[in-house]
């Protein structure tokens, strides 16, 4: 029983469009920035699969510091939600849109 | 039987995503993307990368979506409400984002032969084997991310302290 790598790539094509659509249609701050890391995910699933396919180490190394860039990213961006929330008591995206209070 | 965890836990991921964009509370959201990050690290293991699997519950499933839910909570945030979002986003958003599917997969199945198989345990990438790599050939970056971490962690600190 063996897996074409084909379906891998086609699993993680379909989680990133996913991630795409769910980047331009949700309104909630925190689900947009959900939808981004349902993007980071599905390209490091790419990697992976890449890595097996060549046998490569590196492939996976990249996802190793992918995963260590979006939890510094997560934190950050976490906190930015937060201060928004602070000055305009409101999590839509639509209502987020003048740099001046 | 690999293939069928295959496919038992692609779905997983394909339905937690769909969820994710169905949903319209953001805790139903953040606990489908667990989800979809806890199938992945099957995925992960099913391709041999037994330490990417663990990193992957500990860090993301683990680590990033308990922030999230965290800050959910914290902000108490409720429904979405249903306001129209910008039509730019439905008019060239949804054709584009169908026809990048559609070439992906159109691409990947072409070269399909090309690409070869994966059977489980042909290809296994051990923790030392990763750790070679990591911290010989790789050691300066691997120690610039810890510089990067602590950078992010105090400036989450100073964003969403209380201004006095």
């Amino acid at each position: 029983m063996v897996v074409p790598i084909a379906y891998y790539l086609i699993l993680s094509a379909i989680l990133f469009t996913i991630g795409v659509a769910a980047f331009l249609i949700k309104r909630n701050i925190i689900t947009v920035f959900m939808s981004i890391e349902l993007m980071l995910n599905a390209v490091n699933l790419t990697f992976v699969a890449f890595a097996h396919q060549w046998h490569q180490v590196s492939g996976q190394i990249f996802v190793f510091f992918v995963m260590v860039v979006a939890a510094a990213e997560a934190a950050v961006g976490l906190a930015i939600i937060i201060a928004i929330f602070r000055t305009r008591n409101t999590l839509d995206v639509d209502q987020v849109d003048l740099m001046k209070l | 039987m690999y293939l069928a965890l295959f496919f038992i836990f692609g779905a997983l991921c394909v339905g937690g995503a769909l969820n994710l964009l169905l949903q319209r509370h953001p805790i139903n959201s953040a606990l489908s993307l667990i989800v979809v990050m806890t199938s992945l690290a099957v995925l992960y293991l099913l391709l041999g990368a037994e330490f990417l699997a663990a990193a992957q519950v500990i860090v993301y499933s683990g680590a990033i979506m308990v922030l999230f839910t965290f800050v959910i909570m914290l902000l108490n945030a409720g429904e979405e409400e249903r306001t129209r979002g910008s039509k730019a986003a439905y008019l060239v958003g949804f054709p584009g984002a169908a026809a990048l599917l559609g070439l992906l997969t159109f691409i990947f199945l072409s070269v399909k032969t090309q690409l070869g198989t994966a059977r489980l345990g042909d290809y296994l990438v051990t923790t030392s084997d990763l750790s070679k790599v990591l911290f010989r050939d790789l050691l300066l970056p691997f120690e610039v991310t810890s510089v990067l971490i602590l950078v992010a962690i105090l400036g989450a600190v100073a964003l969403a302290r209380k201004e006095h």
